[in-house]
């Protein structure tokens, strides 16, 4: 067992190691920030000056290798345009993101869910079909559009709901939320449902596809048989087992959505880590691109870790085949 | 008398918190700041914000013009040297007095930023010492003859040294004053415990990438400002910003895209204020060295090219820009009414000079150009280019007004000449550093006048680079004329208004005539806000909360 940690945390190092070169490298590449930060008014000698505060002078490996001592001291560097620390910049912007990505779970689940139902139990009603052509157009519709369109109906044409921003917010431990105040919960529908519309299509058509195989099942038709009420057999024993799939799938798709969520903040002007990556690379931001990018290496090598040793103390093969190897 | 006072603040409180009901603006901004700290980062939307909170002594008015602000009057006693009289009686928002020993504190600490990526110091560095007669005067020594001094005291708000700890009198010494121990650090500045200015707006919230809330000082000497908060929120994408203002998410926003200003003006709940900039759009065209990067069909250069740039590291071919009359054809070849009617949607009015006529140093008789292609094609058949060549224009293609749609038409216009050209649009970090490393032949690209007067732009961009004498900073087309130099140096040392505004006149007839640098238009900023609200358009293009009003 030991072994196995051992040597996949010995895996996950070399895997931070070549993605901080990666990114370092690629986000150099684009430009230098200097000429992005800098006013135009400064003169040569002013322009100098920057860049040597900012470190840009030396070359390409000693940037790196300045960086990289520092990330094992738990420092991933300083914003070039914020002047505060990028780890602290991300963190701060991280909760939003949460709630945004938590919102539209939560919508995909609670619309997505009913809906497949419907869907699956009557495939050839005029509702079930028009449940399957939404899908389609779910599926179908980039995110970028749909987000306009739904800020100009719900809130230029309709005036129901608020075109941008977060709302207020209340702390709960110390981390602020939006959706405990109306205001917030008003301004979190818009983008929670923009960004939940793909998972939804994906939650109508696993759960309409599965309860039209359970339909089939000799456990149903037995518990009709019993004389169970509809509502019975539908709640309890075709939704159980349609959900097993549909928690493994959504659980999967959750580190999507907080990859989608940079299009919807974007466009909703979210305060959350996407915006702020895209602000950064049109800045040249570099710090704070190479902070999250590693912070996202991080947490999916932690996430792969955690995954592997569950794997290993569940599987006693594996554990056998490593103890021989 | 202390109770009466109260008695005051009282009745004060109770009017104002009577008529705040209704009086909370909302901004969808462009572009958020990145930091409060009003010395850290010398950028549009860092100076914007930092106008309502920290004040300068020296105000720009709407036309960028000079007035009073923490300063009363200033007067040059001798070549020299300057005196300028400070208001009296005006507090921080703490309630510490404000006085001349808050001028020199912010003076001193303007070099003190840790990791600044723009620094104030090139408002500073010609300051070469302060004396202070009485603490409402200043008396400022420069090392030579500077005019701009009042210009440059107009961009940097003032701390108090008090609010720091810093109650001894102290020296301004440009190597480093002494007697403080520790500045205030940016980060406290974004949190508010330092955010302690004298100006009609104080600090109660910043939440990056979400919003920024400044509340009314009541009680301000220049300003009645009647917004009792206002909020700055940053909607960066510009459909979503004309969204929130249709929707009424927020009152007032900047930059509206001009494709959407002909709907804008046909809603009824929406209003327009549009005035000219100081910005203009131009071309750089390289006049460096004997070859050039962006150039094809002109043949081998005649001498081997030195120095840095592009070609220095890849062979190029022969660059056609020394010959004036190869520039003078590019520039007669453009048809810059067509560019602002058809592409500029009438938001731009055609440039003849770097700067529009109404402002100091320009010329009130500038004309662009005029359009004659023919003529052009003349010109380039008599510089010997009868067949043309091949050009890539650089651009931005996200940086100024419909950038890159700009440099299109350009190209079709050189392309109709006989200079078959192409245009090489990237987003502006791109952009920018490869322009900086001289990749482009002929490249557009903009340019405000942060003083509001001519020696802004002819000194950045038209004066040969030198680090030295500090010229040529963007000039990045490399045109160099020893005897236009000889005059910006000529007027940025004249301390006489008329004297200088003369020289700098002839100095940019000089540059047009020579097709130095080819301008093609200034742009109209327009704001967009609700139908009940007025603004003044404002030349720097800030959006200034205190300029916007309620109208019945």
């Amino acid at each position: 067992m030991l072994v196995v940690l051992i040597r996949r945390l010995m895996q996950s190092v070399v895997v931070l190691l070549i993605m901080s070169v990666i990114v370092f490298v690629g986000v150099y590449a684009i430009g230098n920030p200097i000429d992005i930060l800098i006013n135009p008014e400064a003169d040569i000698a002013e322009r100098e000056a920057a860049v040597a505060r900012l470190g840009l002078d030396r070359s390409l490996w000693e940037q790196y290798f300045r960086f990289l001592s520092g990330a094992l001291q738990g420092d991933l560097g300083h914003s070039f345009v914020h002047n505060e620390p990028a780890l602290t910049i991300i963190l701060q912007r991280l909760p939003a993101t949460l709630e945004l990505a938590a919102g539209a779970m939560f919508l995909a689940i609670l619309i997505g869910i009913p809906a497949g139902l419907i869907a699956g139990l009557k495939p050839h009603s005029r509702l079930g079909k028009g449940i399957m052509a939404g899908s389609i157009l779910g599926f179908s519709l980039p995110t970028f559009w749909v987000g306009l369109m739904l800020i100009m109906v719900f809130a230029v044409y309709l005036g129901w709901l608020p075109a941008s921003g977060r709302g207020d917010t209340v702390d709960v431990f110390g981390v602020p939320v939006s959706f405990l105040t109306p205001d917030g919960i008003s301004h979190l529908f818009l983008p929670a449902l923009n960004l939940a519309l793909f998972k939804m299509s994906l939650v109508i058509r696993l759960t309409r596809a599965g309860t039209r195989e359970v339909l089939l099942q000799d456990y149903v038709k037995f518990a009709r048989a019993k004389g169970l009420s509809e509502s019975r057999v539908i709640g309890v024993h075709v939704l159980k087992n349609i959900l097993i799939p549909v928690v493994t799938i959504l659980g999967l798709e959750l580190g999507s959505v907080i990859a989608f969520a940079v299009v919807t903040e974007t466009v909703f002007a979210w305060p959350g880590i996407g915006k702020l990556l895209i602000d950064s690379i049109a800045l040249l931001d570099r710090p704070i691109v190479v902070a999250y990018l590693m912070l996202t290496v991080f947490m999916f090598i932690l996430i792969n870790l955690v995954v592997d040793i569950l794997y290993s103390l569940l599987d006693p093969r594996v554990r056998l085949g490593e103890a021989k190897a | 008398m202390k109770t009466t006072k109260l008695l005051m603040g009282a009745l004060a409180t109770a009017l104002l918190a009577g008529q705040a009901a209704a009086a909370d603006l909302t901004i969808g901004v462009a572009a958020e700041p990145s930091s409060i700290d009003p010395h850290y980062h010398n950028l549009g939307p860092n100076n914007e914000i930092r106008r309502h909170m920290f004040e300068s002594l020296v105000w720009q008015d709407e036309a960028q013009r000079l007035s009073p602000w923490l300063a009363t009057a200033w007067t040059p006693t001798s070549n020299t040297t300057w005196e300028f009289k400070l208001r009296q009686g005006v507090t921080f928002h703490d309630g510490s007095e404000f006085d001349a020993y808050d001028v020199i504190y912010t003076a001193c600490r303007i070099p003190n930023v840790p990791n600044s990526p723009s620094s104030f110091v090139i408002y500073t560095k010609a300051i070469a010492a302060i004396e202070v007669p009485d603490p409402h005067t200043l008396v400022i020594h420069t090392d030579v003859p500077y005019p701009l001094l009042p210009n440059e005291l107009a961009t940097w708000g003032i701390l108090s040294a008090e609010s720091n700890g810093v109650s001894e009198p102290l020296t301004y010494d440009r190597n480093g004053c002494d007697g403080v121990e520790s500045w205030p650090r940016t980060a406290s500045f974004n949190d508010g415990s330092s955010t302690i200015g004298t100006g009609p707006f104080r600090f109660v919230e910043f939440v990056p990438g979400d919003r920024l809330v400044l509340a009314r000082n009541p009680d301000h000497y220049k300003w009645d400002v009647e917004w009792e908060t206002v909020t700055f929120k940053p909607i960066t994408n510009d459909a979503a910003r004309v969204a929130a203002l249709l929707a009424g998410d927020v009152d007032f926003i900047n930059n509206p895209p001009t494709q959407d200003l002909p709907r804008l003006e046909t809603d009824d709940a929406v209003a327009i204020s549009a005035g000219l900039s100081n910005r203009v759009i131009y071309l750089h065209i390289d006049q460096f060295g004997p070859a050039t990067p962006g150039v094809t069909g002109t043949g081998e250069p005649e001498t081997p090219f030195e120095g840095e740039g592009a070609c220095a590291e890849r062979a190029c071919e022969k660059n056609p820009f020394h010959d004036k009359r190869v520039r003078e054809a590019l520039s007669k070849s453009i048809d810059r009414q067509a560019i602002v009617d058809r592409i500029m949607g009438g938001i731009a009015v055609p440039a003849g000079e770097l700067l529009p006529p109404s402002f100091f140093g320009a010329n009130a008789d500038a004309q662009p150009t005029v359009y004659d292609p023919d003529a052009a094609k003349a010109l380039l058949a008599e510089a010997g280019y009868a067949d043309g060549f091949s050009l890539v224009v650089g651009t931005p293609n996200d940086r100024y007004i419909n950038d890159a749609r700009v440099a299109q038409a350009v190209a079709q216009f050189f392309t109709r000449i006989g200079i078959r050209t192409t245009i090489d649009a990237t987003t502006a970090s791109v952009f920018f550093s490869r322009r900086n490393k001289y990749e482009f032949s002929v490249y557009l690209a903009g340019w405000g006048a942060g003083t509001g007067e001519m020696s802004s732009p002819l000194r950045a961009l038209v004066a040969t680079r030198d680090r030295d004498r500090g010229l040529g900073g963007t000039n990045r087309g490399r045109y160099s004329n020893p005897d236009f130099d000889e005059m910006v140096l000529k007027a940025l040392a004249t301390v006489d208004d008329a004297e200088r505004a003369a020289i700098l006149q002839a100095a940019s007839r000089m540059a047009m005539e020579d097709y130095a640098i080819l301008p093609l238009h200034y742009e109209v900023t327009p704001w967009a806000h609700r139908v009940n609200l007025t603004y003044t358009p404002r030349a720097d293009q800030y959006t200034i909360a205190m300029d916007i009003r309620s109208v019945d």
